[in-house]
């Protein structure tokens, strides 16, 4: 990762965020830094509280405790926490993307995947029919949806290409922030095989910080720098991926890896 | 005429008429903007224009004159009973003249002649909510209005050109009120709503199943939306009226016999008189 450290500032600061469902702790005390062009990937087995805690990162959820202070373009770090519905959901749909695990919670599936990706450009205010559709098909290629496709609702595409044009849609707007829960969960394996590389590329290319959601360790390794093992809404271990997968210190982490190892 | 004792002016009792104006004084404070009312039921079904009917019978005093006309016709069935309704519950005089009606409701057309500050145009509404279409849930339509995210109006034009080439929302059309709210003008053909922009007279929309009023206040700012290169255009007809020969207004057009024979005539008929009328002196 980049060596600037000290004269950057991180693009999400987390300090204790927590949350729980009454009795239940959903995630406890949880504190990081995500650094320009990162990618944290969050893993711990079903329940362990990862989607809890990305929601309450995307200020989807309001956390209990905690803080989590984002590096505006114009005025430096701001407590998501603090800022307005109306920020907040501006952000959601300029600087931020989230792309969910389930395609149709994350697409408008009565119009035209032309549409979906144009509708933030729309949100936007930009007014001009040509633009917004000569955006879609460059969007549409970027994510390897033939462009032919463009007027056709996402209900006809399969799990593989409705997930690309989601991912589309979110990034039209040049966010730089993406939140991710398990992008590839539910398809089949070849399928998540070029979607992985797809994402891979993207990041890349566009620089973008991600916090990707995952239970599948082999997602963490191809996509993440850095990655973060909960287990009962707590962090157990973190540190880069490499050297968390290959020498992992926490008893949890240690079963996590050898139980996919023998898989 | 006299109006039958056993009703209340009117029909609606006092209370709840002054309920309704509140909510009409809300929406005229804040253009475009759905105010929720406690609708009553009325003597007639939802789609009778329950809606227009309570708006009406809260801004109708004694010397109002009453114009109902339902697609720009004053003799058709909504119409006539709408009128009877008021005739026998509030004794008003009613007319079919645009120029000496003071309260006019409508139902899918603004009349053709330019409407005077003294006039108040009311109008059955079926579905209040431009956002529906795209977003059922009503708390996140809400949020939309509070929070001016419109986007999503455009997402249904851009739908609209993609399918068809040209925006082909020709009844309904879309409105932008006063650079604020996003507002479904009712029913009319888009050929109507120029007529709203800056209407000297008050305009007031109902929505009975839906429970919603708002309002246009006179001379204020009404957008049809658009995008830059598929600007807002109105219908438009290579014929003039068959009947009167006006070639500046709405034109149904009405099949003839059952052979393919059709004409072309004004919707707004009392319209349509008056330039026979015109045309004769
Ligand atoms: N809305 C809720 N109400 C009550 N408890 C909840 C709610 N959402 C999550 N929980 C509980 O919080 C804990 C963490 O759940 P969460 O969904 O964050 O886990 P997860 O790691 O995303 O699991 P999975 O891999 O199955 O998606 C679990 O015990 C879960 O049952
Ligand atoms: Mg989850």
């Amino acid at each position: 990762m980049s060596t600037q450290r000290d004269t950057e500032l991180p693009i999400l600061a987390v300090e204790g965020v927590s949350k729980s469902y009454g009795e239940q702790i959903g995630c406890a005390d949880i504190s990081f830094d995500l650094w320009p062009g990162e990618v944290l990937a969050i893993v711990g087995e079903s329940g362990s509280g990862k989607t809890t805690l990305l929601n309450c990162l995307s200020a989807q959820l309001l956390p209990d405790r905690g803080r989590a202070r984002y590096s505006m373009r114009a005025d430096g770090l701001r407590d998501i926490y603090d800022m307005t519905e109306a920020e907040r959901r501006f952000l959601m749909r300029t600087d931020w993307a989230f792309v969910h695990q389930n395609p149709r919670d994350g697409l408008r599936m009565t119009v035209s995947a032309g549409a979906n990706v144009g509708e933030r450009l729309m949100a936007i205010g930009q007014r001009h029919y040509g633009n917004i559709r000569a955006s879609a098909v460059d969007w549409l290629e970027k994510v390897e949806v033939d462009a032919g496709r463009i007027d056709h609702s996402p209900r006809t595409f399969s799990g593989g290409m409705q997930q690309r044009l989601q991912i589309a849609r979110n990034l039209v707007t040049g966010p730089r922030l993406v939140f991710m829960d398990e992008p590839t969960g539910g398809l089949d394996v070849s399928v998540q095989a070029r979607l992985l590389d797809l994402i891979r590329g993207l990041v890349t290319r566009l620089q973008l910080s991600v916090i990707i959601v995952t239970h599948d360790l082999a997602v963490a390794r191809l996509l993440a720098h850095r990655m973060m093992v909960m287990r009962n809404g707590h962090v157990v271990e973190e540190g880069l991926t490499d050297q968390v997968l290959d020498d992992p210190q926490h008893a949890y982490t240690q079963l996590l890896v050898s139980s996919v190892l023998q898989a | 005429m006299e109006r039958e004792k056993a009703y209340n002016f009117a029909y609606l009792d006092e209370q709840t008429k002054r309920m309704i104006r509140r909510a009409i004084l809300k929406a005229v404070a804040i253009p475009g903007y759905q105010v929720p009312f406690a609708s009553r039921e009325m003597p007639m079904p939802y789609g009778w224009g329950t809606g227009g009917v309570q708006v009406t019978a809260s801004v109708l005093g004694q010397d109002d004159v009453l114009k109902v006309i339902d697609q720009g016709a004053d003799d058709t069935t909504n119409a006539v009973s709408i009128r009877k309704f008021f005739k026998k519950t509030a004794g008003v005089e009613t007319t079919t003249e645009t120029g000496r009606a003071s309260v006019i409701q409508t139902r899918h057309r603004v009349p053709e002649d330019e409407l005077r500050p003294d006039q108040i145009l009311v109008y059955q509404v079926p579905i209040p909510e431009p956002l529906r279409f795209l977003e059922p849930r009503e708390t996140e339509t809400r949020t939309m209005h509070a929070l001016e995210e419109y986007g999503l109006m455009h997402v249904k034009l851009y739908e609209d050109i993609s399918r068809h080439g040209h925006i082909a929302t020709t009844y309904a059309y879309p409105v932008h009120v006063n650079a604020r709210y996003m507002m479904d003008p009712s029913p009319i053909p888009k050929f109507d709503n120029p007529k709203l922009h800056r209407m000297a007279a008050l305009q007031l929309f109902g929505a009975g199943r839906e429970k919603r009023i708002y309002a246009v206040p006179p001379h204020t700012q009404v957008h049809s939306l658009d995008f830059d290169d598929h600007p807002f255009e109105v219908q438009k007809w290579d014929k003039a009226c068959a009947i009167c020969g006006a070639e500046d207004s709405f034109l149904d057009e009405i099949i003839t016999d059952d052979a393919g024979g059709r004409m072309f005539v004004c919707s707004d008929t009392d319209y349509c008189n008056r330039q026979c009328e015109g045309v004769a002196k």
